[in-house]
């Protein structure tokens, strides 16, 4: 009578077996990416036609801080900000500002939302959008 | 019981497959309604070009609240501090422990939490001879198995109200050098 119910089971348990057994070791996740480092540079990166870092990193905190983000860091040498969002979730997001070139200023923005990386385009156009406003300029994408 | 231990570890498995999906929500980092609001309750403006002694003043006036520092820039006008205190509160322990008790199971309730601040300086005015503060609070909370229980900002205007209060009263008494 326990016959059909033992092979239900023990079919589960292989089927679960087969289920984990595809599954990578975490340490894989120190240099993963799923998207390209061609697309992720281009939907994480904008240029804008100004030459002052100092007030781009200035505006980038601002906007931050209108986003709901506490900064953690800043460092005006190497043009970085971080900060974290928290919200019953966790966004943790770095901007990075360097010169492109005599009258440009390269942003980069990389995310992570929780424990995965944020690789889909949308926040960053929502980021940036919040940003150019509070720059005062058009974001132009990097070509 | 047998069948309800039976479903719950028929489900593990797709707990465990679902468990990532559900991405970042849509307003995460857009501009929406509160953001205005926001803004207004978390900035002040004070009549002084100086923006070194503003940050030292803010950075007083968080010690006084026992904050400690963690990071400061003062070409970008930035001060992060951060304090951990206690998050127990008698009614979630009583209620936790009686629902514990009646289910046969460990008691719940938050212990510690860690409080982050980060403020922003900015001059403002037609020749920068005003000075901008903005500043922001949030908070994680621990419960008593280490776990992390709830984070969130904290956007209680009374809180900024007091703030900004006492930092009016720190700036002045910068610039008399007391």
């Amino acid at each position: 009578m326990n016959r059909p119910v033992n092979f239900i089971a023990a079919l589960y348990l292989a089927s679960s077996c087969l289920c984990f057994c595809g599954c990578e070791s975490s340490r894989s996740q120190v240099l993963a990416t799923h998207e390209s480092q061609v697309k992720l540079r281009s939907m994480q990166s904008r240029v804008f036609d100004t030459t002052d870092k100092i007030e781009t990193l200035r505006t980038a905190m601002a906007t931050l801080q209108d986003l709901g983000f506490v900064i953690d860091k800043a460092d005006d040498v190497l043009g970085s900000v971080s900060a974290t969002k928290l919200d019953r979730y966790a966004v943790r997001i770095t901007i990075n500002v360097r010169p492109r070139n005599e009258t440009q200023m390269f942003v980069r923005a990389n995310a992570q939302y929780n424990l995965k990386a944020i690789e889909d385009p949308e926040p960053y156009q929502q980021f940036f959008a919040a940003f150019e406003k509070a720059m005062f300029l058009t974001a132009h994408d990097i070509e | 019981m047998r069948r309800v231990c039976m479903c719950f570890f028929l489900l593990i498995p797709f707990v465990l497959i679902f468990q990532g999906c559900g991405g970042i929500p849509r307003d995460a980092l857009s501009m929406n309604k509160a953001t205005l609001e926001d803004r207004q309750l978390q900035t002040r403006v004070f009549d002084t070009s100086d923006e070194s002694k503003t940050l030292s003043a803010s950075a007083g006036v968080l010690q006084d609240l026992g904050f400690n520092l963690d990071e400061s820039e003062t070409d970008l006008g930035l001060i992060v501090v951060s304090k951990d205190r206690d998050a127990t509160e008698a009614g979630q322990v009583f209620l936790s422990v009686m629902v514990a008790a009646l289910g046969g199971t460990q008691a719940v309730y938050d212990t510690t939490q860690k409080i982050r601040v980060s403020l922003v300086t900015s001059p403002v005015g037609e020749n920068g001879d005003r000075t901008a503060v903005r500043v922001t609070f949030q908070r994680i909370i621990w419960n008593n198995y280490g776990q992390v229980s709830g984070r969130e900002k904290l956007n209680d205007p009374k809180m900024y109200q007091e703030f900004f209060d006492k930092l009016s009263k720190a700036v002045f008494l910068e610039a008399h050098g007391v």
